[in-house]
């Protein structure tokens, strides 16, 4: 599994070109069910605005989807927020990791109890160990009492190289799962110098067991497994 | 990629810097940077390719090429497009946004939440 020092090493290959935003691939787009989708969907049918938290990358398809039903939709990628340079920082042992007080210092700033749903994507199995856990927790406390989390874990036939998608809500219990591919863009340094980043996409960090989520989830009322086909495990968890 | 041409419409072009409040009754195109407030009322902002914008936004429309940074009120749309990279909740009646544009903030369509709470 790739550590935090070969991700951000990644991220900084310079090249002198500077085109920005150059997508290098067309973008992969699968269509899948999605059991927990399907349970949250009388939800949304329901004529109670709801206040959703979409942790997965800006979904244009998802915002009008939700905005369309008269609910509100925060948009916030976490993965993209978790590769900021500014966070890596040294363990006791002196491991490099990122920081997570900072990283919760930066994201998921909302007063407690404000959502009705958060749909966490497949942002666990990728997400930095450091902050799997802090992220965790603070989601628990945006969420409203009886509210819910959709999440998406790769089960142990998952490889590494297993690809990171978007998701975008498509029908009732359907995604359109985009792959998140290659890209080159241009960023300003510290001295005020433009430098080229490459972003590859994100790699699978762990497989979570049944065993781990339930730990991983353990403050929360209930949770409830779906297994599916593309070794994925779709879990539903409510506060 | 050049600002659209119009008879009523101011330019701020990308060397320049403002911080303030800013407010005007033509249409706006801001390719610099912009610290403060915007407020177009019945006029429309655009952020061009080049523009930074720190600040609340009140206008008719918004148009966002470049950075935003602050929270957007539009009384009638708002467009992110591809290259926009917009931080700050976004109130509107209408929104389209492009694949690739990113935002991380709440949009709340103004005329739907009315028409839900007035049933």
């Amino acid at each position: 599994m790739a550590t935090v020092a070969q991700n951000f090493m990644k991220l900084f290959r310079g090249s002198s070109s500077g085109s920005p935003a150059e997508t290098t691939q067309v973008p992969q787009k699968l269509t899948r069910r999605s059991s927990g989708l399907g349970e949250l969907a009388r939800l949304w049918e329901s004529e109670t605005p709801l206040c959703i938290l979409d942790l997965g990358s800006t979904s244009p398809t998802n915002i009008t989807f939700f905005t369309g039903r008269g609910h509100k939709i925060y948009s916030e990628d976490l993965l993209v927020a978790s590769t900021e340079p500014h966070l890596v920082t040294k363990d006791e042992q002196g491991t490099v990791v990122l920081d997570s007080r900072k990283f919760l210092a930066d994201n998921l700033l909302y007063p407690a109890a404000q959502f009705d749903v958060v749909l966490c994507w497949n942002l666990a199995d990728y997400l930095d160990e450091s902050l799997v856990r802090p992220v965790m927790g603070r989601l628990w406390s945006v969420l409203k009492p009886g509210g819910m989390l959709l999440a998406f874990f790769h089960t142990k036939d998952a490889g590494p190289e297993s690809p990171c998608y978007r998701f975008h809500i498509i029908g009732k219990d359907t995604l359109e799962m985009q792959r998140i591919v290659m890209r080159r863009e241009a960023r300003r340094g510290p001295t005020g110098a433009i430098h080229t980043a490459i972003i590859d996409g994100f790699r699978l960090q762990r497989v979570f067991n049944n065993r781990h989520i339930e730990t991983l989830f353990r403050d929360f009322a209930s949770i409830k497994f779906f297994l599916a086909r593309d070794n994925v495990r779709e879990v539903l968890v409510v506060r | 990629m050049s600002a659209p041409l119009s008879a009523d419409l101011a330019q701020i072009g990308k060397s320049v810097v403002i911080k303030g409040e800013l407010s005007g009754s033509e249409d706006l195109y801001v390719d610099g940077q912009v610290e403060g407030s915007i407020s177009l009322k019945s006029h429309s902002l655009t952020v061009g390719p080049n523009g930074q914008v720190k600040a609340s936004v009140e206008a008719k429309g918004i148009v966002v090429q470049g950075k935003l940074e602050g929270n957007v009120q539009a009384s009638d749309r708002v467009e992110l497009r591809k290259s926009a990279v917009v931080t700050g909740d976004i109130t509107t009646q209408r929104i389209s946004i492009e694949e690739g544009a990113y935002l991380k903030g709440k949009v709340d369509i103004s005329g739907k939440a009315e028409k839900a709470a007035g049933k």
